[in-house]
């Protein structure tokens, strides 16, 4: 049911659009209409934890140590948030 | 056994939604509707149903409470007139194209301005092209037993689509009439219990409601809503057919009245068919071949039933009690020319727009309209096809 895009057909696609799936954002890219977009300093990040945990989709990965990477833009809505609550100027808005 | 009783129109749909006893009612009080909200409020205070009443602040409110109430499973009703509807606009599309079965009981009243609190069409004209099932009612009895037979149809798997019965504002909400009423349990076990099958506050299935659709699906979702309003019609028939088992009073897309000769033809909704009948009566002891055909069931609009009921007319005119303000014909009569061309049926046919801001339209009226309807047909001379029923010129 995710899985659809501009060649699925009428029969295929649920009622009003419903997703029935939850957790089904990965499989789109929503962030394409960013105006602002965050730029991950990595010599400044601590690893604190604090952006991650604040942002309001799925755009900052965190590896295995705990650890997180660099933006994932195919989900960042550029809303700064990340950036306003990093101590450490390790995110900026440009 | 049914019960027999005298009640307003307003009260016969009050009891109706205490029958139905829905989970949740979201209202605000406007004329001529009121009492609707009112009564029901009186049966929750007492106890007498087990419903949620939500006071709100306005009917953008009322529509948004009926919307979330819908969405996360529950039964929601409302009811509503005029700039009341007006004020739900935005959310009456988007309770359609949600594809929420809400149930309202609309009071038709005229939209100010000027300001009106009075009988016409105006507040459902402006929703007929919302998504809604919308019901008629010539009189209170009609206006019960369409709020009796609207979840079942509303909530069917194949519509799923909000629905609206209409009634006259004060001529049917505040005229008592005789009515028979169908004992609590007969109407509790023909509603039935009301199960979705996606609902938000299940917790073994996390879903969204109204998420972003673009260009590239908004256009199949309205096409499964225009789909959902063709399946209404058979689903309409089906309900209907349960209900005539249980009641034995008999429902249809419309009602033809005297119409198995009929030569000059009227076509109108609501209270007026009563008036209509009444004339047409008259007529037919006079040996003129006049008939009737009441629209019940405006949306979906039975486009080819219509069409097949009228093509042995002589001359049909049709009845708006709203001006479309189009410089053409009103809403109704463009719905039935249309069904009529669309089948190759070719009959002289007149739009009167009659009865605006609650301004009466007698016996005496519906005499006019035949008369010209038997002129047309003797002249050959059809004349300004656009015309007022009852309004001052000259």
């Amino acid at each position: 049911m995710s899985e659809i895009n501009n060649n699925t057909p009428i029969h295929e696609l649920t009622i009003a659009g419903n997703i029935y799936t939850a957790g089904n954002a990965k499989n789109f890219k929503t962030g394409d209409w960013r105006s602002e977009t965050p730029k991950y300093i990595p010599e400044n990040c601590t690893q604190c934890g604090l952006c991650f945990n604040v942002c309001p989709d799925n755009a900052i990965p965190v590896n295995g140590e705990l650890n997180r990477e660099n933006f994932n833009l195919d989900s960042c809505k550029g809303c700064g948030v990340c950036a306003k609550v990093c101590p450490f100027k390790a995110i900026i808005m440009e | 056994m049914s019960i027999r009783e005298r009640l307003s129109g307003n009260e016969a749909a009050a009891t109706a939604m205490k029958q139905i006893n829905p989970d949740v009612v979201a209202a605000f009080p406007i004329t001529p509707s009121t009492e609707i909200p009112q009564y029901f409020s009186t049966f929750v205070s007492n106890g007498q149903v087990d419903t949620e009443f939500v006071a709100v602040e306005s009917e953008h409110s009322a529509m948004s409470a009926c919307i979330g109430a819908e969405a996360a499973g529950a039964r929601a009703m409302t009811a509503t007139s005029a700039n009341g509807l007006s004020l739900m606009w935005e959310m009456i599309y988007i309770a359609s194209s949600l594809r929420l079965p809400i149930v309202m009981s609309l009071v038709n009243r005229a939209v100010s301005g000027p300001l009106n609190i009075h009988n016409d069409h105006s507040d459902a004209m402006g929703v007929r092209d919302a998504g809604w099932i919308m019901l008629f009612s010539e009189n209170n009895q009609e206006a019960y037993d369409n709020l009796v037979m609207a979840h079942r149809i509303a909530e069917h798997k194949d519509v799923l689509l909000p629905l609206m019965v209409c009634q006259d504002g004060f001529i049917t909400s505040h005229s008592i009439e005789n009515i028979e009423l169908i004992e609590d349990d007969r109407v509790k076990e023909f509603v039935g219990r009301y199960q979705p099958e996606h609902y938000l506050l299940n917790d073994q299935e996390p879903i969204a409601i109204g998420p972003l659709d673009l260009q590239a699906f908004l256009f199949e979702h309205k096409k499964q809503q225009a789909d959902a309003m063709r399946n209404a019609k058979r689903v309409i028939l089906e309900v209907a057919e349960d209900f005539e088992r249980m009641t034995g009073r008999k429902y249809g897309f419309f009602e033809e009245y005297r119409m198995e000769d009929a030569e000059f033809v009227i076509v109108c909704m609501n209270s007026t068919a009563g008036t209509a009948k009444a004339e047409i009566d008259k007529l037919r002891e006079e040996g003129i071949l006049a008939g009737l055909v009441k629209v019940r069931c405006f949306r979906p609009f039975p486009a080819d039933e219509i069409a097949e009921a009228l093509k042995n007319a002589k001359t049909i005119a049709v009845l708006d009690k709203s001006d479309s303000l189009n410089g053409a014909g009103g809403a109704l009569f463009e719905d039935v020319v249309s069904a009529m061309y669309t089948k190759n049926y070719h009959v002289p046919t007149v739009s009167y727009v009659y009865g605006i801001g609650g301004r009466d339209t007698t016996t005496t009226d519906i005499r006019k309209v035949f008369n010209d309807l038997i002129w047309i047909k003797d002249t050959g001379e059809f004349g300004y096809p656009y015309r007022y029923l009852g309004v001052r010129e000259g």
